[in-house]
Parts: C-alpha cells; structure tokens; sequence
C-alpha cells in the first residue's frame, strides 16, 4: 500500500511539473463555463431548468474531452520509462507491475477528478446564480462527475495497454490519437452510416444496441442521456437508442473501467525493459 | 555458507546473436567479484539476467534461494544499471525518497543517504539539472538502500572523479565487510585490480577465466619484466651476466617466463655491489586480461 501510494504521489508531482495538471483544470474549467454561460441563454421554453441544459451539453463535450485527456495523460507511462531507461531499475524493486499501474492510475485519475469536479462546479455555480430551479439538476450533473471519471479509468487504462505495447511514446502518441479518433469520432460515424442503410432492418434493432453499449464513450452518453431523459432531445446517435434499458448501459459504464485495467496489466506484464 | 549467487550453465541468445554461452559462476556472502570483458561481451545481458529483468535461453540463476525477479530475490538484490536514469522532473531527495518507500525503508532516511555519495549539496535540484556524475551517485545512493545481500553494479565507476571512485570504493568495502555480496563490471583495470577479491573475464559471451589476481598470473603464466639499474660503470658487466637484457635510458630490462622468476632474481643478487637498484614488475591486469581475451579468441 505504501508503495502504491509514494508511487501516486511522484506520479502527481512529475504531472504537476509536466502541466499537465494545469493543462487539464484549465480545459475542463474553461469549456464548462463556455458551455453553461451558453446554455442558459436560450431556456425557459422547454420547460427544463438551465443546469439540465448544461449537463446534457457537458456530457457531449465530456464524450470527446475526457477520453482526450485520459490518453494523453497515460500515452507515456509505459513507453516514456522504457525509452528514458527507468523503466529497468523500477522493475528491480520489489513492488509488483500492477502496482506500479496501479499507483500511476491513482494519480491520473486524481487529476481527472479534480479537473472535472472544478469544470462542473463551476458550471453548477454558474446556473445556480442564474436560475433558481437550477437545484434540480444536480443530481444529473452529479452523475455525470462520476460517470466522467469512470470513462476517463477506461481510457487511462486502454492509454497504459497501448504504451505498453509500443516500445517509443511516439508509437504510443499514435496509438492514442487513432484509438481516440476511432471509438470517439468514427465509432459514431460508422452506426449512424449503418443505420441510414440498413433502414429500420436487423441492424438498427439488433446490432446497433450491443454496438453502442461495446463502445465505452457511446456507453458514457447514452447512460447520461437515459438517465435524465433526455434521449428523445438529443440528436445523433443518442437519440437513436431510447429503447435501451438504464442498467445496460450503467453495467457498460461501471465494467469498461475494469476490463481497460486488465488490459493494461496484461500488457504490461509483457514488458520486457 | 552458502553462495548468494548461483549461476550454472547460462546461455542467451538474441535471434542469432549468442550473448552468453554456458556461463557458470557463484558468488559468496561478503565477496567482491569484478566482471570485465570487452564491449558487447555480454556483461550488461549477465547482470540483466540475474535480475530477472531479462528471460534466459537456458540455463539456473539462483539468488538467495529465490528465482531471478521473484519478490523474495527483489528484496535481497540491489542494481545500478549502466547509464544510470531518472526522471528529470523529480529531486534528487524526490527521487531517493521514493525508492526508498518502495522498499519499506523510511524516507527520512534520504538525505543521509545522499550526503554518503556526496549530493548534499544537490538534493533540493532537479535531476534534469545534474551532471553526467551526479546522476551516477543518485544511482549508488539507490543501490545503497536498505541491506541488500547482493548489489548488482554495471560500470558504476562510469563518470566519477578519481576521488569519488576511491571513496566509492571505500563504501562497497564497508557494504561487503557486512556479508553483502558485490558484482560489478568495470572496463577501469587499475581500480578493480586492488578493490576486488575475485575477478571474472568474459569473452564473447563465454567465461574464459575467473580467479584471484595471483591464481590468474599464475595461471596465464606471462613473463615478469625485471628493471635493473646498474651503479656507475658497470652497466656493460651486468649485460654481459643476464643475456637478453636489453638497455632502455640507463637501466637494463629483462623478462624472464615465472618459473625462472627465482632463479633470474638469484643471478642478479650474485651481482652484488654492482646493482643500484632492481624493479620486478609481474604482468599487469591489462596483460592478464588481453591474454586470456586473446587466447579465448583462437
Ligand atoms: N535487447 C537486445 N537485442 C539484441 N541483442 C542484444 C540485446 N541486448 C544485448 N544484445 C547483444 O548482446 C551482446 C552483449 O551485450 P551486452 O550489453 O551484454 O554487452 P556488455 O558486455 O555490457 O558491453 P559494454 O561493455 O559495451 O557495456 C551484444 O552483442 C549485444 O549486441
Ligand atoms: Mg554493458
């Protein structure tokens, strides 16, 4: 335990030096606010209070934000200390590979936390100060914090598995951006084509309800959006999938992170520095 | 007592590449074992082998009666790897402070261990900021931690000062009077020749000697050169009574095979008077060491 935790904390100070605590405050605190100064502007007729309004386009943004941040947090875990060489030495020391991850995860995912606990409170506060009925919505803003820091567990961890997989960090970078481009961006691309084609057939009734539910990002919004019901407002491919039970998406949300972490360990366990 | 280090029969390989070849060695409690060899005779891919950080083709490690890289061996072995690295972000105290926490050991305890290899001065700074040198003690003040029953050190010398080398070796003196056991690899001849008990020669990838100083002169049995100065005038007698010697700026020198050493050293004490002085100079390390390497090779 003592060895995860002093891991953790030289993890946290080597992450402060590098900016990348700064770096992830000032992007969560910075898109937070655009979205709720913008988000309270065009309320009143839809009958929903202004901090509802904000978490439905925070939990768009976060789809694309957190998984950003978790994988350029955790890019150059592995490979950085393979290259750097303080890789071989750690290894020499009595404390297990999981964890060293294990350690590294904490501190990464402290950041994360504070990035998007300081994100959405600001947004809260922001929408309190303006709309009173606000207060209704903290229990979906809530949901949304801790389901953003279980989706930002899942790709740190697939962010460990990758650098571990690649010898260089700039193997591992290249990895993370198409990972990233391709669960975040084109995932959704692909369905929404597939839907378009298949129109109305197996697919769209069979397939595509797993397909959203394997996809930790497109988990991540859809237990967002069915939990506030609000999947019938949003567009794209969350609204597509109103008729998917909450449980199945809340099941993918909290196993992601698990099934990431095993990855990264078994990669890792593969390592040879 | 029985050795901390068994290595028999030890062979790896890369694809095509045969780094070690049947390698048998042990290492007892309290002994200082020098490893030297070539570039790329293997000595590094040794040392990594024992610390399980690398997989053998074939062949037994044993450390402390614990497999290479087994927690049970972790805790007992000590490294410094060759080009000793940290992450240039953290203190040298940040830095010494963790490891130590990483073996159980308090961390208050960094700042003595850094004063030991002289970094005092240093510790608030950031590695990035260090020396070629000063990262190489960061990396003794680690392997200095807690009470490893073996340290494991390639080319820890490697960017060190002269007298930083003497003191280090000083400390590794104190470490292997408290039964730690020492291997080290080193291309400095001169140092390891009076700081080790045992000295191990390899050659591509094979052992091709192993012994004390002494058991590896008797050994490889290369001739003495003895240095004779003459008193004034008598040069040309004592010439005349040891044939083969041949005059360099005012003293004769003379090598003659070891089992004649005795003999040699009699003719020239039958002189008497005649001889001002007399230097025996047995082989050198650096001779010991390209013999062995040399005969290996054919
Ligand atoms: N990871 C590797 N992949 C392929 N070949 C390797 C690898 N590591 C070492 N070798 C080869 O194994 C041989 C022994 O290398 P090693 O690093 O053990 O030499 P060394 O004795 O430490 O040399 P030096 O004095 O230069 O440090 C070399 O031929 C080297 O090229
Ligand atoms: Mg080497």
């Amino acid at each position: 335990m003592i060895r995860i935790l002093s891991t953790a904390r030289t993890e946290f100070r080597i992450a402060l030096r590098n900016r990348w605590v700064a770096i992830a405050l000032i992007l969560m605190a910075v898109f937070s606010l655009v979205l709720s100064l913008a988000g309270s502007a065009p309320t009143g007729g839809l009958g929903v209070d202004r901090l509802s309004v904000t978490v439905a386009s925070l939990t768009s943004l976060s789809v694309y934000l957190i998984p950003l941040l978790a994988l350029l947090m955790s890019f150059d875990a592995i490979a950085g200390e393979t290259e750097r060489g303080t890789l071989s030495l750690l290894l020499t020391y009595p404390i297990a590979r999981w964890q060293i991850l294990l350690g590294k995860l904490l501190a990464h995912l402290a950041i994360l936390t504070l990035a998007v606990l300081l994100g959405h409170g600001l947004a809260a506060a922001v929408a309190i100060a303006t709309d009173e009925s606000s207060l209704a919505g903290l229990p979906a803003l809530v949901r949304l914090s801790w389901s953003s820091v279980l989706l930002g567990a899942t790709f740190l961890g697939a962010g460990y598995a990758l650098s571990s997989l690649s010898r260089r960090p700039s193997g591992a970078a290249g990895l993370a951006i198409g990972l990233w481009l391709g669960l975040v961006v084109l995932y959704d691309l692909a369905l929404l084509t597939a839907i378009v084609a298949d129109g109305g057939g197996w697919f769209t009734t069979d397939a595509f309800p797993i397909a959203l539910l394997a996809n930790p990002a497109d988990a991540f919004r859809l237990f967002n959006l069915t939990a506030s019901g609000a999947t019938a407002a949003a567009a794209g491919v969350g609204g597509a999938a109103d008729a998917i039970p909450l449980w199945h998406s809340l099941t993918s949300v909290l196993l992601w992170p698990l099934a990431a972490l095993a990855l990264a360990a078994a990669a890792f366990r593969k390592v040879i520095p | 007592m029985t050795s901390t280090l068994t290595i028999s029969t030890l062979t790896k390989r890369f694809g095509e590449v045969a780094a070690l070849t049947g390698v048998s060695l042990s290492v007892a409690p309290g002994e200082r074992v020098a490893l030297l060899g070539h570039n790329g005779a293997g000595k590094s891919t040794l040392m990594k082998i024992i610390l399980g950080l690398i997989p053998a083709t074939s062949g037994a490690v044993t450390i402390c009666d614990a497999a290479p890289g087994s927690a049970a061996a972790r805790r007992a072995v000590a490294y410094l790897p060759e080009n000793a690295a940290f992450h240039p972000a953290l203190t040298g105290l940040e830095q010494i402070r963790h490891y130590l926490a990483l073996r159980g050991e308090s961390p208050a305890l960094a700042m003595p261990l850094l004063e030991k290899v002289g970094l005092a001065q240093a510790a608030r700074r950031r590695i990035g900021t260090y020396s070629k040198g000063m990262r190489q003690r960061v990396g003794l003040a680690q392997a200095l931690i807690g009470h490893p029953r073996l340290l494991v050190l390639d080319e820890p010398t490697s960017g060190l000062d002269p007298v930083s080398r003497r003191e280090f070796y000083t400390l590794l003196d104190d470490l292997a009077a408290h039964g730690a056991s020492i291997l080290l690899s080193s291309h400095a001849l001169t140092e390891v020749e009076a700081r080790t008990d045992r000295i191990v020669i390899l050659s591509k990838g094979r052992l091709v000697a192993e012994g004390s100083l002494p058991d590896l002169r008797r050994r490889a049995d290369l001739p003495v050169m003895l240095h004779v100065t003459a008193r004034n005038g008598y040069a040309p007698d004592i010439a005349r009574a040891l044939p083969g010697a041949i005059m360099v700026g005012g003293a004769l020198h003379l090598t003659c095979p070891q089992s004649q050493k005795l003999e040699t050293l009699g003719r020239i004490a039958d002189l008497g008077d005649k001889v001002a002085d007399l230097e025996v100079l047995p082989p050198s390390l650096e001779d010991l060491y390209s013999h062995f390497s040399q005969w290996a090779a054919q």
